[in-house]
């Protein structure tokens, strides 16, 4: 049983708040992702799980421990380093064993042991090698199996894939979450990158400058971002963030003569569906709009005008990026099969219309509106 | 230390490059440590307990850098401190008797004697004899051995070798080459009277030459380590623009190496203001030229050990410390400029 | 294929009169060490002789073993390893040290105390001897291994270097240890000082060098008197003033440049590494 606690944590590095006040739980046998940009305060959060930080106020617990004031190394979490931190002058089994001649570990155990994780990561053939010798691939399994060697509490994992080439990356990153799912240990693993996260996670907990935005699953997080922040940090590219207004309109005919709550936005007002509405209603006025680009698509009676700027070709999809009227730019996201229009032409571009088209955040706060709490 | 250990830490010591990274690494634990300074004052509990830990890191840097600095201590600030006061003091030339202690009153009469003067000036003499030579050949060498031919790190060996022979073998040797009855002098027909090491004329510039002999492979190594900071690919740039061997060495060679060449300045400067050793076994306190090789570091020696008063060698002392001290300041500034034009 | 061969033969000329040059130099420099050699091998008749002997018809091995036994040449080189050993070894250890503390704690007065220790660097045997000697004559030093060895066990370039090279090993590595539950011993011993044995190595051949070179400290602070004292002060006793001596005083001198001889042949690299440290960066 080891679930991690953050209660209140804040940390202060002289006059800057790394972390401000976090509350969090990773839960038992979470793969949990602390993602955001870099000096967020992700790393500095896993840190203080770690104990190379000490906290300036609130409580970090690990299983039902408070580890405030336990030494790093009675608190049995491993972590994993972007840079690996192995070291140099030892083989590889000399550096997956290193953890366990601390512990009191007979030598036939600690081989046992060694060999144990060894395989487990493939790294049976490469025992005597020094780390120069090794891949960077290779180099972040050696960092993985000293991790796992000495079955700990907890995994800390500070952005392990980031010196790895695309491909590697993404094969790495499913063998971290195979590893991870067997072993079933707590983890909390700290990325900026966003695809791992959504890959990788059950939860992500997304930071901005030391102060925890969102803790959700990834399509939770995705469909149902919390506030403007989130909602521009994730997808790639980001949402559309338009100032809109609330128009309260009457009926016509496409509404079958109910009311309609309308959104007017860069010149035009478009009625939202029944669902946004009822959640909404009473809001603003005064709204931010955010609309993914692949809820967008370009059409001869959308309501928007615009003139296309850059049309990037991304293989299977192709972005188009608009201009409009009112100055503001937008991106639409369309399959490649679509009819693909050239830089300087008019276009007019459309909302689907369906609920989860419209993301609604309020203009002062930036909080998603209608969100049950 | 040896003359050679002497000048190279001296050299090496570069306070200055040190500072620099004091600077840079310092700041981020700065960050650091400020951060850890509010734990204490927020002290929820959590800071008893930090706080412990902290005290038990400082301690065992305390029990670390002890034994160190009890020996600076001891050894290198007590004595630099202890010279102001031996200045005080005078002890008459008469055995037996204590030192009185006259204040300033020394100082003056010691820095204006003859014999200081004359100190002083031969030591000038000796210097301008010994540095120029020995970097120039020290850069002739380099520049010749830094070709990739075969066999060539044969001669580097060589020509590196000297930096290790000590000043007594070096005196031995040259001792034996310099007499006159002895080997080659007599057989070429050279046979000066006085010979060499009782010449007035002679005496100095053979010290000098055998501390070039013997600084040589320091000059060599530091000269060769600066070409090989030359990028080739300048050089080569050069040679493409059809600048020739004579036009690259004295346009693009000389002025890149000249902060390696104004490094080997001032460490061969330093070399030279500290060779005692020569000086002491081939000339000697017995020898009649002796007034003529009576370099600072040699009348120091004798104020102390012959006319046994510290307080007079103290004063001299710190002369020579003043003037090892302004050329380690000169180098300081000038490779302050020379990183600013680096960035 | 004129030029081309006109050119070529103008290479070989030059690679020809660049070995010429490096010849003739390295000639001239070994040429002391060379006499001093065969001067070594002679009998004292010989070395009058016109022309002076470049080759020794009959060497006279007997000089070396009168320079190690009456001329006690035996007596300073042991003199002389006791004392260059303790000098290294405490060099070392107190530079590792303190080193380590200024890489990898925190402690107040941190930089202060660093400044202390570099400042050390510009405060030259020639300011400090005078008072050295009372104090190692006070603590009843006087011509002994401590009066030797020990002002020389700690160096500010010791601790500027090895700080350097442990400054260079990852902190992660130090925090990656930690949380394995290795302390600052442990540390220093298993990771910090292995992964800094090149500059240890520069640091030990430097202070070899330096130590067994010594000239004016052993002189004062033994008096100068023999034998019990170092290679150096007891070659300029073995410097007779007689032509008779003069073949015995030159086997000393081969005999006390052999081990510096091996140290550069087995550590040239670390030697330079040491001796440009501050010059090229």
């Amino acid at each position: 049983m080891a679930q991690v606690g953050f209660d209140g944590v804040t940390k202060r590095f002289g006059d800057t708040t790394a972390v401000d006040e976090l509350t969090l739980q990773v839960l038992d046998g979470e793969l949990l992702v602390l993602l955001g940009s870099s000096g967020c305060g992700k790393t500095t959060a896993l840190r203080l799980v770690a104990g190379l930080e000490a906290l300036t106020a609130g409580r970090v617990t690990i299983g039902d421990r408070v580890v405030n004031d336990i030494d790093p190394k009675d608190r049995d979490v491993a972590m994993v380093f972007q840079s690996y931190a192995l070291y140099p002058h030892l083989t590889v089994a000399k550096n997956i064993e290193f953890p366990l001649r601390q512990r009191g570990a007979g030598k036939e155990e600690r081989s046992a042991k060694v060999k144990q994780a060894a395989e487990t990561l493939g790294l049976a053939s490469l025992l005597d090698r020094k780390p120069a010798q090794l891949s960077g691939g290779q180099r972040q399994r050696v960092a993985l199996a000293r991790a796992i060697v000495r079955e700990p509490l907890v995994f800390l994992m500070d952005e392990p894939l980031s010196n790895l080439d695309a491909a590697l990356r993404v094969q790495t990153r499913a063998d971290i979450v195979e590893l991870q799912a067997r072993l079933n240990t707590t983890t909390l693993y700290v990325t900026h990158d966003q695809v791992e996260a959504m890959t990788m996670g059950h939860r992500i907990a997304v930071m901005n400058e030391g102060r925890l935005q969102q803790v959700a699953t990834p399509e939770d997080l995705y469909a149902r971002p919390t506030n403007v922040f989130v909602a521009h940090f994730l997808g790639s590219p980001g949402m559309n963030l338009v100032e809109g207004l609330l128009v309260e309109g009457s009926g016509n005919e496409t509404t079958g003569g109910e009311d309609t709550l309308c959104v007017s936005f860069l010149g035009a007002s478009v009625p939202l569906p029944a669902e946004v509405a009822t959640d909404v209603r009473g809001s603003g006025p005064d709204v931010v709009l955010g609309l993914r680009p692949e809820t967008l698509h370009l059409s001869t009676d959308g309501p928007i005008a615009a003139t296309v700027i850059i049309v990037e070709l991304l293989g299977a999809e192709t972005l188009v990026i608009c201009r409009t009227e009112t100055g503001a730019r937008i991106i639409v996201r369309q399959p490649a099969s679509a009819a693909r229009p050239s830089i300087g032409d008019a276009v007019r571009i459309a909302v689907d219309p369906e609920p989860r088209a419209y993301h609604l955040f309020d203009a002062e706060s930036g909080l998603r509106l209608g969100d049950r709490p | 230390m040896t003359d050679i250990g002497r000048a190279g830490m001296d050299a090496e010591g570069g306070l200055e490059a040190a500072a620099l990274v004091v600077e840079t690494h310092e700041a981020e634990v700065e960050a650091r440590e400020a951060g850890g300074d509010t734990d204490k004052t927020t002290g929820d509990g959590a800071g008893g307990a930090l706080a412990r830990r902290r005290r038990k890191e400082a301690a065992l840097a305390y029990v670390l850098l002890l034994p160190a600095l009890v020996l600076f201590g001891v050894f290198s600030f007590y004595p630099f401190f202890r010279n102001f006061k031996l200045m005080l003091y005078e002890t008459p030339p008469v055995p037996g008797l204590p030192a009185r202690y006259v204040g300033l009153h020394q100082i003056v009469p010691t820095i204006t004697s003859t014999e200081f003067t004359q100190s002083l000036v031969t030591t000038v003499i000796f210097v301008v004899l010994v540095v120029p030579i020995s970097l120039i050949l020290g850069l002739a060498l380099a520049v010749a051995a830094h070709r990739k031919l075969k066999g060539i790190g044969i001669y580097r060996m060589i020509f590196s070798s000297t930096v290790v022979s000590s000043v007594a073998v070096a005196s031995v040797v040259f001792g034996t080459l310099l007499n006159p009855v002895v080997g080659l002098l007599p057989w070429l027909g050279i046979n000066p009277t006085p010979p060499a090491l009782e010449s007035t004329t002679w005496a100095l510039p053979s010290v000098a030459l055998i501390t070039i002999w013997q600084f040589l492979g320091l000059s060599f190594i530091i000269m060769s380590a600066g070409l090989q900071s030359v990028p080739d690919e300048l050089l080569e740039a050069a040679r493409i623009d059809g600048a020739g061997a004579w036009t690259r060495f004295w346009r693009m060679t000389v002025p890149l190496l000249s902060p390696t060449i104004f490094f080997g300045f001032v460490v061969s400067t330093i070399y030279a203001f500290q060779a005692f050793g020569a000086i002491d076994i081939l000339i000697g306190n017995s020898n009649a030229v002796r007034l003529h090789t009576n370099v600072l570091i040699y009348n120091i020696v004798n104020t102390l050990q012959v006319s046994n008063n510290p307080g007079a060698a103290a004063i001299m002392a710190t002369v020579l410390f003043l003037i090892m001290l302004g050329l380690t300041v000169l180098q300081m500034r000038l490779l302050e400029r020379r990183v600013n034009y680096g960035r | 294929m004129a030029a081309e061969t006109a050119s070529a033969r103008h290479r070989r000329l030059r690679t020809l009169g660049s070995y010429a040059f490096l010849t003739a130099a390295a000639i001239v420099i070994l040429f002391p060490i060379y006499v001093t050699i065969v001067n070594s091998l002679l009998r004292p008749d010989q070395l009058v002789e016109q022309p002076p002997p470049l080759v020794p018809t009959s060497p006279q091995w007997h000089n070396y073993v009168a320079a190690w036994t009456t001329g006690s040449m035996s007596t300073y080189m042991a003199t002389s390893a006791i004392m260059t050993f303790a000098i290294v070894a405490g060099q070392l250890v107190t530079s590792i040290l303190a080193a380590y503390a200024f890489a990898f704690l925190r402690f107040p007065l941190k930089r202060t105390l660093f400044v202390v220790c570099l400042a050390t660097l510009m405060i030259p045997l020639e300011v400090t001897f005078i008072t050295n000697l009372d104090t190692v004559t006070s603590l009843h030093w006087f011509n002994t291994y401590e009066g030797l060895a020990v002002p020389f066990l700690a160096t500010g370039f010791g601790i500027f270097l090895l700080r350097q090279a442990f400054l260079q090993i990852p902190r992660d590595l130090q925090e990656a240890a930690q949380l394995d539950g290795y302390g600052h011993l442990r540390f220093m011993t298993r990771v910090a000082v292995p992964l800094a044995r090149p500059s240890l190595a520069a640091l030990g051949v430097f202070s070899f060098l330096a130590a067994w070179n010594q000239y004016l400290w052993p002189l004062v602070a033994t008096g100068g008197q023999t034998p019990l004292n170092t290679v150096q002060i007891g070659l300029k006793a073995l410097l007779g003033q007689q032509v008779s001596q003069i073949p015995i005083s030159l086997a000393g001198a081969v005999i006390a440049f052999v081990p510096l001889l091996i140290l550069l042949l087995i550590f040239q690299k670390q030697l330079v590494r040491s001796l440009t440290a501050g010059a090229v960066k």
